[in-house]
This record gives structure tokens, sequence and C-alpha cells, in this order.
């Protein structure tokens, strides 16, 4: 059962192997079994997933059931999710229990689905290693000396671990790609604005996209049909129409125009992670699909220009945690600057404040030109790099990461190298594209990801291009030793 | 760029963070490096390029000047440190 992907799930339950009781009763037990291996869950809610369950057997025993009722997941800990605490990885919302549902949360209610339980993540999604989390690190199942990815690490665990079929995440500079190339799963992030941010807390409001992460294309499908789509409470999301994203998995491949930018292969690429995303596009060769050297140009400018604007965007968005209206308040604050500052240096971790304190810097008087401004030009430079190379290509594919998953402890007192990591990842946020990391080989026992990138709105086309790999190749069906 | 302890102390103020005596040199070191990665920035020739705020150019979504949420006054406050007869409790602020 652990095994079977939501798409195999969702036919059990229809044909009646079994309910989504025993289902959820098995995933949880099992979570409770050997999820301390991992730490992959900050919460599990046990009561409430039964209590879901319950009510989608009855929906599918009375024929109302949907494409994804009784179907269990787990959500990234940054989706409010009422009633229970939603911490965000942070001391600082370890006791915030959500008076309201994300958006998000409330349309996989809707649509039937069991919430198993939170997962582990970044400190407010700033990191690239889950290292930054208030609950501790989230392990890589296929090795846990290493790291799984972040920030949607726990998420990228937890689905690797068989901890969950699948689990939301949340992208803003390569938090569902990267953890999903590190622990071996399929991710997507959609184009911003396609998935609504309301109750996704936010780290930076231009750049954050919510999005899946499962272990094939078909499933990341199903659960973009639940996620996308226009919400009026969030004032990015799109008015678009939102199309059956299962129903172009299966068209052929032929003639599929593929770009590989030269600058992502490099000499900081590790050249074994070349080896296998050459050896993948090959395969797509065989598909019928031709490939063509393209350029990216402003490719390296992605680090300094992301780490400008994202710890702009987080100092501002994260001045609402001044310990008056929810979350940590300090003990005995002597006056108001004590209150908000006590609490704001007690209750947020290092890398938090390091980025506020960037951000803080860089939005001085004076400064605005040097830095917001330059930032935002250069984001405009590459967007438009990848506008010029999408009018000739139908996609472009690379890889998700430099490396494969590094050890715990090995990056985490040197912020620049670990930000280095991010830099495949990060110009898709910037320029606001659609992109999939797909497993495509391993190094050293440790997944390789393959980085698809689409044009805007491209994620049927995207799908489509994963799935068709996943029907050639079956690196996305194979499991750590041990489980 | 590098930035001294001064500088470190100016900013944590200003962004209102408590950071411990024995921190700052690290958050020093920390952020000049940051600082020195996000300079390659200047690098780049970027005359005119309009800046871009929104990937999709998309502008601010208006709505009718109507009354959409209903008062969740309570449900709210019960998550709040510290409140009483509907306010939120801050220490005092005007002696």
């Amino acid at each position: 059962m652990f095994d079977k992907t939501l798409a195999e799930l969702a036919e059990g339950l229809r044909k009646g192997d079994f309910s989504s009781v025993e289902l959820t009763g098995a995933w949880l037990e099992r979570i409770k079994t050997e999820d301390s291996k991992y730490n992959s869950y900050i919460s599990v809610t046990e009561e409430q997933a039964l209590e879901q369950a319950k009510a989608a057997d009855a929906a599918i025993a009375a024929g109302t059931a949907g494409a994804f009722t009784g179907l269990p997941i787990a959500h990234k800990d940054l989706f409010c999710t009422q009633g229970v605490r939603t911490s965000c990885g942070s001391k600082m919302l370890d006791n915030f229990a959500s008076p309201y549902d994300a958006t998000v949360v409330a349309k996989f209610k809707q649509a039937g689905a069991v919430m198993l339980g939170k997962t582990n993540m970044d400190e407010f999604a700033m990191g690239s290693s889950n290292e930054s989390s208030f609950y501790g690190p989230a392990r890589n199942p296929w090795n846990t000396d290493c790291v799984p990815g972040g920030s949607s690490g726990g998420s990228g665990a937890a689905v690797a671990a068989r901890l969950t079929p699948a689990a939301t995440g949340s992208d803003t500079g390569g938090s569902i790609r990267q953890p999903a190339a590190l622990c071996g799963i399929t991710g997507l992030k959609p184009t911003y604005g396609r998935v609504s941010r309301y109750g996704m807390v936010a780290f930076a409001s231009s750049l954050d996209q919510g999005g899946p992460m499962a272990h094939t294309a078909e499933d990341c499908a199903m659960m973009l049909n639940v996620m996308a789509g226009f919400d009026p409470m969030d004032s990015t999301c799109l008015d678009r129409e939102v199309p059956d994203y299962t129903a172009a998995l299966n068209e052929p491949l032929a003639g599929l125009k593929i770009g590989l930018p030269k600058e992502y292969f490099t000499e900081t690429l590790d050249p074994q992670i070349a080896e296998r995303v050459k050896a993948a596009v090959a395969e797509f060769e065989k598909l019928g699909a031709t490939v063509k050297e393209v350029s990216l140009p402003n490719t390296e400018l992605c680090i300094p220009s992301y780490y400008i604007i994202a710890p702009a965007e987080a100092s501002s968005n994260l001045s609402r945690f001044d310990g008056v209206r929810y979350g940590y308040r300090c003990e005995e604050p002597k006056d108001l600057e004590d209150l908000y500052k006590r609490t704001r240096g007690e209750g947020f971790g290092a890398e938090v404040k390091r980025r506020i304190m960037v951000g803080t810097y860089a939005l001085c008087a004076g400064y605005y030109d040097a830095y917001y401004n330059k930032a935002q030009q250069i984001r405009r430079l590459i967007q438009q790099d990848f506008i010029r190379v999408l009018d000739d290509v139908d996609v472009i594919m690379g890889p998700t990461t430099p490396h494969p998953a590094f050890k715990i402890g090995e990056k985490s007192n040197d912020p620049v190298s670990m930000y280095m990591e991010d830099i495949y990842t990060l110009s898709l946020n910037l320029a606001g594209l659609p992109g999939m990391s797909v497993p495509c080989g391993q190094v050293n026992g440790l997944p390789v990801g393959l980085q698809i990138i689409g044009n805007y709105f491209a994620e049927s086309k995207l799908l489509n291009v994963a799935h068709q790999f996943q029907q050639a190749t079956d690196w996305h069906q194979q499991a750590p030793a041990g489980i | 760029m590098s930035l001294d302890r001064s500088d470190v102390e100016r900013i944590a103020h200003l962004a209102r963070l408590q950071i411990d005596e024995n921190d700052i040199p690290a958050y020093t070191e920390n952020l000049s490096s940051i600082l020195n990665l996000i300079d390659q920035m200047q690098q780049a020739d970027t005359g005119n390029v309009a800046p871009l705020a929104n990937p999709l150019d998309a502008v601010q979504r208006l709505r009718a000047d109507e009354v959409t949420e209903p008062n969740q006054r309570e449900q709210l406050q019960a998550v709040a440190p510290a409140v009483e007869d509907g306010l939120f409790l801050v220490p005092k602020v005007i002696e």
C-alpha cells in the first residue's frame, strides 16, 4: 500500500479494495513507527484525519465522491489550518493554532482529502536544507546523515519515506523543486499567481507559490487540479481558466523542442549530475524530442538579485510578528520597544534574523536604487532571457541542483555556500515561470533531479513531458533502502 | 561591502531585533559575506531596464467598496498573547 501513487490509491478506494479509514489508519500507524528516523512531521493530526476519512467513506458509499475523496496528504506547515498548529517551522508560531484555513487547505478539504499532518520545513521557508527549523532538521530518507533539501524538506522526506503519498509545498526560490530533487520525488512549482497564497504564511510575496509534491507527474496533476484557480482573497492570484491537468498527460512528445542552457552545464555542476541529466535528455530524444543548446546569459545574476528581493520582502512581511496579536511574546516586557525586540530576537532563529537584517539594510533610505531597484532590473533581464528562449523551444531542461544532498551541518554555518545551491532554481521565481523536478538517476546512492521549465501557464505541458518520461523510466519508483 | 559592529547594531535596531552581544561578531561576518555576494549585481549593465515587480506585469485588482468580511474579533483574539475587553494588551506606551 505504501508504494502506491495517489492515482492507484484512488482506484483502490473506488473499487472498494480498502476504505479511506483503513488507508488513513495504516499511514498514521506508519508515521508513528517510522517518523522518528526522519523528523518529517511537525504535527500529526490523527483525530481529524480519521474523521475526514469517515466522511470520505460515507461520500464514496453515497456515490458523491470526487477524484480526491479519501486520499491522504500532508500539508507543509506554512499553510494555515484552522484549529491546528501552523508553526512555519518557527518558535514564533509554535503556539499558533490558525483561526482559519488557507485557500489551498480549504480546497483539499472541499475535495474530500484527508490531512495526515503538517510537515517540517526551514523556518519561515528560509533555507535549502531544512536545518533552520525550530523542530530540528528533517532527514533525507536516502541517507539520514544528509539533508532532504529545503525549505519543503519535511514534505520531500515524508513522501520519499512513504509517510504520506503526497504533500503540499511552497516554492520561493526552489523550495519545492530542490527537496523533490534531493529526495527523489516529483515536484511542481506553478506559474506565479496560479495557486492562491491566501493563508500561506508570507515569505517573499512576489516570489511565493504553492505547489504539489508526490511520486509522479500524474499525482502532481491530480493535486494541481485541486489547488489551482482564482481566489479573490489573494490580490495576486490570477483569474484564468484552470484546465484539467490530467487531460494532456498522454500526449506524445514527438516534435517536442528542448533547450539546454549552456550556463547550466559549467564547472559549478557536479559532472556526475551533468551525466545523469544528459542521459535523461537522451531518453527524450528517443521519445521523439529534438534538443538544442540555448543561452540564458544572466543566470549567475539570479543569486545576488534574489538575495536582495527575497530578504527585502521578508523583512517587510515579517514585521507583523511583534508579540501583540498572535504568536510568541517575550516574558515581562518592560516597554513596547523591549516587547518588539525581545519577542523577535527570541522568537526568530539565526537565518531568519540574517535575512530580515539584509532586507532592512537594502531598504534603508539612500540604498534603494543600488539594491532593490537594481535587483528588480536584473529580474527583468532574467525574465527576458527566458522569454527569448521559450519563443524558440517548448521546454528548457537542466539540473535542479548542482550537487546531490549534502551532509547535515556541512553548510549550516556558511549561508553564502548554502545560497549557491539555489543557482538553477531561483531564476524561475524571479521570472514567475513554472518548473518541475523529476527524478532522473542517482549519484552515490542519492537521487538526482531533472528540472523542466516551461512558459507561463504551461503546467499541462510540463506535466505531460514529465509523465511521458516516467512512462519510459522507473527512477520515480525507486525507494530508499529499507523502505 | 564590509559591515562593522555598529552597522549590525544599527540594522538590528531598525528591524527591532534583539541580538545577543556574543552573536554580533558572527552576524557581522555573515552579513558582510552576504553583502559581498550581493555586490556582484553591480557588474551588470542594467541601463534603462524597467524594474520588474510582478512577473506578469499584473496590476492591483480593485473591488467594490462594500463590507464583505464578518466580524471575527473573538476568534482572532483567541490566539493573542494578552487581551482584555476586546483590546490587545501591550506595555504602557505613554507615561
